[in-house]
């Protein structure tokens, strides 16, 4: 998951580009280069040469342009042969399913309106499956937290149990992000069967991982001050973290872990493409029906949509709050 | 300032206070009993108890076992009598007709018994008629099996132990060092080595066998493209495709983020504030991103494999759609926090409008555009192997392949490895890519500032 708090610092600080006025004002930019250079000249003592110095400059702009140029020659080269290579080994080639790109949204959406009567019926047979589908999410979502709270607590260095551990702790944390779901879903769908655990399980370690990262960037912003004092009356390592760490942190772990709740949805609406159950299941089975049951595919394509709109809403509400707090 | 007021007798402040703190501590208190209560819920809904009896041990096992071993086939054609000897009973692991390891003795013209060397005295001989396993601490076992009578067996005296299992058409014996079944049709060895079999060289490959430092004389004596075509198209492991795969998800990853940049960014300006005079097309613009990043992108996948077939084109379009609605939303975000200093600056040295956005406006946004950019692109390698599982392409299409097998986990086991070794690289890349094109980027120190809208989905 990109991180948003490089984009946060980032964004913080806007550099000003002196080169990209120097560019347009080349005049200026020789004045100032002229004046510095004057000043070394004194040294040296040898007489300033504007043209010598203007000369300089336009090679180095030259040169600027060259790498620019080529950097984006390397770039466009390296996006068309990647199309081109991507378009090879398609089944269907671009140029011919651009064309057909809104035939199926167009009959499903015919189709659906056609019997747009039947419409709250679907909505309702597939509301429990988009229910199954939301909790997948949530219990793989607070049990990620869980997880990720304890792993990135041991992973911080200051805050760490076991501060030699720190190193395997974060190896941990790097390799629960870099499993993708569908790998541990799919395994533990051919061990446990069809059904929500298997999907549930396998977010939640993806999710231990992106989020214990994100926390533990946040833990080493919290001041250690409290811990210190804790620790001074007594406290042992759970207490330190639960009383001392926490207070400072909450706000921030709740706003990313709403925000992993977002995309585990989008998450567990895929693994039930799969076969680990929910919408995504129906999805696939109201697709495998063929034509004459895009009615009940446009209901769920419904659902789907509405929900993450929705849940995108409320969550980015609760999440300014967290921020900026309630008055804002 | 808040003025103290004085008409509040203290008794009733401490009163309001203790109420204060009561709350508080309730609310302290129902949290985690919240969360609990929706675990246990959660807990039932799932039917996390029948789950025991869902696992299925026999599957776990073969799991477990064939990610880190494989086993040699030996068969035996009760009808023909022909012994054939190979590596997961595969055709790609057969050895050649009347070769095998040197554990197995074929039958020669002298002898028609075929001995089978399981090591530590167990051993396994095929005779004409009759199979014969000779077992350390308990006995031989004798089985005929002949078309008409099944599977006849002798066992030593005493009762059958819970690792043999006979009935009248089958003979399944469990060893520690391998097994036996022997049905009316054939008589099955299989034997287990630890690791993975055939990984470099398959059988037919004269390279098969040949130790590390042969292999390194023979590739400087000019056999190295010999080796190295072996290897690559070795039929067992398929380097060749699985080299393609991998290639096809960074693909369709790279072709997905950089295209949805592109087309995300002239987008943006038309859904901003300060760059969009017209309020419908900005409201137009934005309801546009909002749209596409609702539509999930399982269901842009599921659309556009409909119109493209399977493929990594369908996957890199995939992303491409998916992003560009989030990337419209951040890259938006971005320009209308752009400092409009510069942009009057550059504007008053004369310079024309698309002089302005260039050197104005783009260099503002650049580190943002770069940083979100890798950081999506190395997200989108994860999300590649997933769109490629469901749409088919890529080092994802492999692995649902291999797990449909439900044999070949040690595939899986090498495809997981491979994932993870490629999506924790494009990680590192993406941010040694970061620190050394975006300048102020240093890792991940200093404290973070309150600023922006900070939070956007990957």
């Amino acid at each position: 998951m990109p991180d948003p708090a490089i984009f946060r610092q980032i964004s913080s600080k806007p550099q000003v580009h002196l080169t990209a006025f120097a560019q347009i004002l080349p005049v200026r930019a020789d004045m100032s280069s002229t004046t510095q250079v004057s000043l070394m000249t004194d040294v040296s003592a040898e007489a300033p040469n504007v043209a010598d110095i203007r000369a300089d400059y336009a090679a180095l702009i030259q040169r600027k342009r060259l790498y620019g140029g080529a950097l984006l020659a390397v770039f466009v080269a390296m996006m068309v042969a990647g199309f081109r290579v991507a378009d090879d080994r398609n089944a269907g080639s671009f140029s011919d399913g651009f064309t057909r790109i809104f035939d199926y949204p167009g009959e499903v959406l015919s189709e659906a309106t056609e019997k747009a009567a039947q419409l709250p019926g679907h909505v309702m047979t597939f509301f429990p499956a988009l229910v199954e589908t939301l909790n997948i999410a949530a219990a793989a979502t607070l049990l990620g937290a869980i997880a990720g709270t304890v792993l990135s607590l041991l992973a911080t260095r200051g805050l760490a149990r076991w501060p030699s551990l720190i190193p395997l702790f974060r190896r941990v944390l790097d390799i629960c992000r870099a499993i993708p779901e569908i790998v541990i879903a799919l395994v533990l769908i051919f061990l446990l069967g069809g059904g929500p655990v298997p999907a549930m399980i396998a977010i939640a370690i993806h999710t231990a991982g992106a989020l214990g990262k994100l926390f533990s960037e946040v833990n080493e912003n919290a001041s250690l001050k409290p811990v210190e004092g804790l620790s001074s009356v007594g406290a042992s390592w759970a207490q330190r973290m639960v009383l001392g760490v926490f207070p400072q942190v909450g706000p921030n772990y709740v706003s990313y872990a709403l925000l992993r709740f977002e995309i585990n949805i989008r998450a567990s609406a895929i693994l039930g493409f799969v076969g680990a159950g929910g919408i995504g299941y129906e999805l696939r089975n109201a697709m495998s029906w063929g034509q004459g049951r895009y009615d009940e595919a446009a209901a769920i394509f419904l659902l789907l949509f509405l929900t993450i709109v929705l849940v995108d809403q409320l969550s980015g509400k609760l999440r300014d709050r967290l921020t900026y707090g309630a008055q804002s | 300032m808040t003025t103290f007021d004085t008409s509040v007798p203290p008794t009733l402040r401490k009163l309001d206070m203790e109420r204060l703190f009561l709350r508080k501590r309730l609310v302290s208190l129902a949290f985690p009993l919240i969360i609990l209560a929706y675990l246990v819920y959660v807990f039932f809904a799932f039917d996390v108890p029948g789950l025991a009896e869902r696992l299925n041990p026999q599957n776990a096992r073969t799991l477990v076992a064939d990610s880190y071993s494989y086993k040699t086939h030996v068969t035996r054609d009760n009808r023909s009598g022909e012994v054939s000897v190979a590596i997961e009973g595969e055709r790609k692991g057969a050895y050649p007709q009347g070769e095998a390891p040197e554990w197995v003795q074929l039958a020669t013209a002298s002898s028609d018994v075929t001995i089978i060397d399981l090591e530590d005295g167990y051993v396994v001989r095929f005779g004409s008629e009759t199979v014969e396993f000779d077992i350390p601490g308990y006995g031989t076992i004798r089985a005929t099996p002949s078309r008409s009578a099944g599977v006849q067996a002798e066992f030593p005296a005493g009762d059958l132990p819970d690792w043999i299992n006979a009935s009248k058409n089958r003979l399944a014996i469990t060893t520690e060092a391998g097994r036996l079944t022997v049905t009316r049709n054939r008589a099955e060895v299989f034997r287990y080595f630890a690791g993975w079999e055939l990984f470099f060289f398959t059988l037919d490959s004269p390279y098969h066998g040949v130790g590390l430092g042969k292999l390194m004389t023979l590739a400087a004596t000019g056999e190295a493209g010999a080796i190295f075509h072996d290897f690559w198209t070795n039929k067992m492991w398929r380097h060749q495709d699985v080299a393609w795969a991998i290639f096809e998800t960074l693909l369709m990853a790279f072709l997905g983020t950089m295209g949805a940049g592109m087309i995300a960014l002239p987008l943006a300006f038309a859904a901003t504030r300060n760059f969009m005079p017209l309020r419908t097309i900005r409201f137009a613009t934005r309801r546009l991103f909002d749209f596409v990043r609702g539509v999930d992108s399982l269901i842009w996948t599921v659309v556009l494999a409909r119109a493209f077939g399977p493929g990594p084109l369908t996957g890199a379009l995939a992303i491409l759609v998916t992003d560009t609605g989030t990337f419209g939303k951040i890259f938006s975000e971005a320009l209308e926090n752009v400092d409009q200093k510069q942009i009057e600056g550059v504007a008053s040295t004369g310079a024309k409008p698309a002089q302005r956005y260039r050197f104005g406006v783009i260099p503002q946004i650049t580190p943002i555009l770069l940083s979100q950019l890798l950081y999506f692109l190395e997200s989108n390698t994860r999300s590649a192997t997933i769109i490629g599982a469901i749409t088919g392409g890529g080092i994802g299409l492999l692995l649902t392949q291999a797990i449909i097998t439900q044999k070949d986990w040690e595939e899986v086991a090498y495809y997981i490895v491979l994932i993870i070794l490629m999506v924790m690289l494009m990680d590192w890349l993406s941010g040694w890519l970061r620190s050394r094109l975006i300048k102020g980027e240093q890792g991940r120190k200093g404290r973070k500032t309150k600023s922006g809208k900070a939070l956007l989905l990957p």
